[in-house]
């Protein structure tokens, strides 16, 4: 017929939906920030790798169109009758009110029919979380890629460059070709040799029908074709060609341990310690990025401090007084038991309303003068307050003034406020 | 146009088997396709059917996602609506809940039809009968598509659509043209003339006219709007107390396109486009029954003449009949995975049935179809495509034995009584009203509200005014107020919408919503 064309569009591009999802998306961003904030309450800190299931509520997403509601006469034809005949009464059920006549409403799938539910992946995540604490596209981008790579050797291949060609693999492929299609036929070529050689050898026949002539001949044919078959078998062939792989692989530095220390004394609300985990889960993706191995502390305190694991550290309520220097003295006896500054990169991140006890402010930056800040590559302070300042922030300006690389210190308000820490950590990094 | 036709019961040396089946793995290969479309087609050819070229493309499972996900449109503007869509396909499919196997098919020339790589070779046949030849040739020759849409220049069409969009986006911002879509979006089925043959669409000229458009449009908006009086006018009461628009208009889009005082040129276009892609679906929406059904029947009677040919072995014969099959399955009323009438069940049916009625008549089928028992079963088949909407289709075609065989039955539900009641089913006093009342649900002018622009004030505050008319005191359901919101956005006064029954208010709703001291 010819009138019909057969187009193969399997390499055309998948993601023609991409600036469809992406407008739903950015529609709906209201909504999906708020499950990323929930989902951020509910995750670990060093729980990022993954998207998040996110659900409206479906009347926020319908599309609105003119149709006919519920009430009035109608009629509705259906199939597989079984026992109605025409007049039948068949009562309604009470209290639902006079459902609508018929189309089936039940969702297969058992989800709530109210809920629009989809997934987005986890760059979409991070990116709403950005999006929350107003991070600079550089910012965003420097945290989300990997840029350091090693190329490492993963086995071989068959399909490569000729720089990668490994020869003595592909000579070793193509010997045992030339054995495997060759080997059974010198096999045969020996044999018929010997049967030629005792032929020659064996003397003539009287009767002229077994002349030794034919046979000769015959064999000497036969094993001119092997041989031929055996020259023609190619020394090398493409099929026997072996590369040498090569996979990307991300190349981080080497082991960071980053330090949470958090007051969690009578006045830190929860509110406070959401803000003082967002800040955390952006210092562990900074370090993320750059070290292979992270391991996280979490060290609580108020008037004296314990190393706690994540959801003790940020879900359970303290009363009582703080005295903030038992954090720093416990995290140096960490510090000196299991990470020695030699083999670790060292990060703190310390988060407060500000509150302590006058008389060991004094002592707090006495201890981080001399015995922290020698040690760690970064430490940060965030006061998580809205109110004035009290003694331990004027003692904690005086190791900023001291320690310009090393310390950073901010006061938040609000999540908004907590990339300016951030911004001095980069602006390190790239110096 | 196709007329009539070889008959195919004239053997030529084809006894099941005399020829060797075109292949007997389940794996396709694009040789094999191709083999199998020949035959397909030699086949449609002996049974009449007209198509235009057809196009098959093979897409991998995510791009008919992204197909899905665009309303069958290959060529769209960009809107969230279609990636809420995309979402929504891919979550069904990645749970398995879906197969995306069957047929996404474009009214267009060349028909575009896609089959998905995943599929085996059966399906990929079953595909190409029932979509390349099925749909194709309904396209071509239904009365509806012939007069509603213009396959030749939808392509195109679609590509100056989504350029002009995105360079809307561009001068104006996202969010403004996502605003005036979503308007659009929700007029979209009242974007259509019923009752006047529209102009075809064709790119070439929209683009040549839309500068036109652009430079007069304003003049003449602002000529109906003008504000200083014409004395003569005011002289005359009558003149005064007359509407604008004199007829109430059934085409809202279109009305708003062109009488819309604040509107600006850019945004009266985007709604000229969400009209005219209205339109294009308009047929689709009227023939779902006949299309499915039509297609049904021919990707069954190409198949089996295939296998009578021998060209395709019982293998392939027990695959194909599986998906058969499940494609026209319909639960019982009273089955969890009940939703209405499958239309490819209906349709298949009653065309099946209608070639049953032709070949084989009974004394009823005599009563019934006085011309068509006994008649040349293709001639009129063909002439049941061309001809109808699922409307007429089913008042004409559907037959009583086609409804003991589905066992319907007609249900009553009264909000002022407190029974259901049944009021026919497949027995003889039943068969002619209950056809009546199937046929009825097909009508979209009894399936969507009727709802009309009324009145402007032309004058005053240059409200506009719509009137819905109720039937059977059916009222609008609760999206109305949203809606009207929508219809405010794009007229830019206040708007009122009146449901009229039997010349009593019995609803009104208003945008912006009344003050309460104005009362």
């Amino acid at each position: 017929m010819g009138m019909t064309h057969i187009v193969d569009r399997r390499l055309n591009g998948k993601n023609k939906s991409a600036v469809n999802r992406e407008r739903f998306l950015r529609r709906y961003r209201h909504h999906i920030k708020k499950a990323v904030a929930e989902a951020v309450h509910k995750r670990s800190i060093t729980d990022v790798e993954r998207g998040e299931k996110v659900s409206i509520p479906t009347r926020d997403i319908d599309e609105p169109i003119f149709h006919h509601g519920q009430g009035g006469r109608r009629e509705m034809v259906h199939p597989g009758n079984q026992e109605f005949v025409a007049g039948d009464m068949i009562p309604k059920p009470q209290g639902g009110g006079g459902q609508g006549g018929g189309q089936g409403q039940a969702s297969p799938d058992g989800e709530g029919m109210d809920e629009f539910a989809f997934q987005i992946t986890q760059e979409e995540f991070l990116d709403f979380l950005f999006d929350d604490l107003e991070l600079p596209n550089l910012a965003r981008k420097k945290l989300k890629d990997t840029e350091a790579f090693k190329y490492v050797r993963a086995g071989f291949t068959n399909q490569g460059i000729p720089a990668k060609l490994d020869v003595v693999r592909s000579l070793r492929g193509a010997h045992a070709r030339r054995l495997g299609l060759g080997g059974a036929r010198k096999k045969k070529i020996r044999d018929l040799e010997k049967q030629l050689e005792a032929l020659k050898s064996a003397p003539e026949d009287l009767d002229p029908a077994f002349s030794h002539e034919d046979q000769i001949k015959v064999l000497e044919d036969e094993i001119a074709r092997l041989k031929a078959n055996v020259r023609r078998i190619p020394f090398i062939d493409e099929i026997d060609l072996r590369y040498r792989q090569h996979v990307k692989q991300p190349k981080p530095a080497t082991s960071a341990v980053m330090f949470c220390l958090m007051d969690v004394s009578g006045s830190m609300t929860q509110m406070h310690k959401d803000i003082a985990k967002r800040f955390f889960i952006l210092l562990y993706l900074f370090l993320k990025k750059n070290y292979k191995k992270i391991d996280v502390v979490f060290i609580r305190h108020h008037t004296s401090a314990k190393e706690v694991d994540e959801e003790e550290f940020f879900y359970s309520r303290e009363t009582g007084g703080t005295i903030v220097s038992s954090a720093i003295k416990l995290m140096h006896k960490i510090i000196e038991s299991r990470y020695s500054p030699a083999e670790w990169n060292i990060y703190a991140a310390q988060a407060s309303d500000g509150d302590n006890w006058n008389d060991d402010s004094p002592v707090c930056g006495k201890l981080l003068a001399d015995s922290i800040l020698p040690l760690v590559q970064y430490y940060a302070y965030v006061e998580i307050t809205p109110q004035d300042h009290q003694m331990l922030w004027y003692e904690y300006e005086k190791i900023m003034e001291r320690f310009p690389q090393s310390f950073a210190m901010q006061q938040i308000a609000d999540p908004g406020e907590i990339y300016p820490v951030f911004r001095q950590l980069f602006e390190r990094k790239a110096a | 146009m196709s007329s009539i036709v070889d008959r195919p019961n004239v053997p030529e040396s084809d006894q099941p088997g005399a020829r060797k089946p075109i292949s007997t793995g389940s794996e396709w290969t694009f040789d094999l396709i191709q083999e199998y479309d020949d035959e397909i087609a030699k086949c449609a050819g002996e049974f009449g059917l007209d198509t235009y070229p057809n196009q098959i493309e093979v897409i991998s499972a995510e791009q008919m996602m992204d197909a899905y996900s665009s309303v069958g449109m290959p060529v769209g503007y960009h809107h969230w609506s279609f990636g809420k869509q995309f979402l929504n396909t891919a979550k069904g499919y990645q749970r398995g809940q879906m197969g995306l196997a069957y047929e996404i098919v474009i009214n267009s020339n060349p028909c575009i039809a896609y089959l998905m790589e995943e599929n085996t070779l059966p399906m990929q046949a079953l595909v190409i009968a029932h979509a390349c030849y099925g749909h194709n040739s309904f396209f071509k020759g239904n009365y509806l598509f012939r007069t509603w849409t213009d396959a030749s220049a939808i392509i195109d069409y679609l590509v100056f659509a989504r350029n002009y969009v995105a360079e809307c986006e561009e001068r104006h911002g996202v969010d403004a043209v996502e605003e005036i879509l979503d308007s659009c979006h929700a007029l979209m089925n009242y974007g259509v003339d019923r009752y006047k043959r529209p102009p075809p669409i064709s790119a070439a000229e929209e683009a040549r006219r839309q500068k036109e458009r652009e430079e007069y449009q304003q003049r003449r908006i602002n000529d109906l709007w003008r504000t200083i009086p014409r004395p003569e006018d005011d002289d005359d009461p009558i003149k005064r107390q007359r509407r604008f628009p004199e007829e109430p208009q059934e085409n809202l889009l279109y009305f708003i396109e062109k009488n819309a005082p604040l509107l600006e040129t850019w945004q009266r276009e985007i709604i000229r486009i969400v009209r005219k892609l209205g339109q294009y679906f308009y047929p689709q929406r009227q023939t779902q029954v006949m299309n499915e059904g039509w297609a049904t029947f021919w990707h069954y009677t190409l198949l089996h003449r295939m296998y009578d040919k021998g060209l395709v072995n019982d293998g392939f014969m027990l695959e194909f009949l599986q998906s058969h099959s499940a494609v026209v399955y319909q639960p019982p009323f009273n089955s969890p995975w009940y939703s209405g009438i499958n239309p490819y069940t209906l349709g298949f049916s009653i065309f099946t049935d209608l070639r049953r009625i032709c070949e084989n008549p009974t004394d009823e089928d005599r009563e019934w179809f006085p011309d068509i028992a006994g008649s040349d079963w293709l001639e009129t088949l063909h002439f049941a495509m061309r001809n109808f909407k699922d409307e007429s289709f089913i008042q004409q075609f559907l037959s009583p034995k086609v409804m003991r065989d589905l066992k319907l039955f007609a249900i009553e539900n009264d909000d002022q009584e407190d029974h259901y009641m049944v009021t026919a089913i497949h027995d003889d006093p039943g068969y002619r009203p209950l056809r009546e009342k199937l046929a009825r649900q097909y009508n979209l002018s009894y399936r969507e509200p009727n709802i009309q622009v009324w009145n402007v004030d032309v004058r005053g505050d240059r409200s506009l005014t719509l009137r819905h008319i109720p039937v059977d005191r059916v009222p609008l359901g609760e999206d109305t107020e949203e809606v009207v919101r929508h219809v405010h956005r794009l007229w830019g006064f206040d708007v009122h919408l009146e449901s009229v029954d039997d010349g009593t208010v019995v609803e009104e709703y208003h945008c912006p919503p009344p003050h309460l001291d104005d009362e």
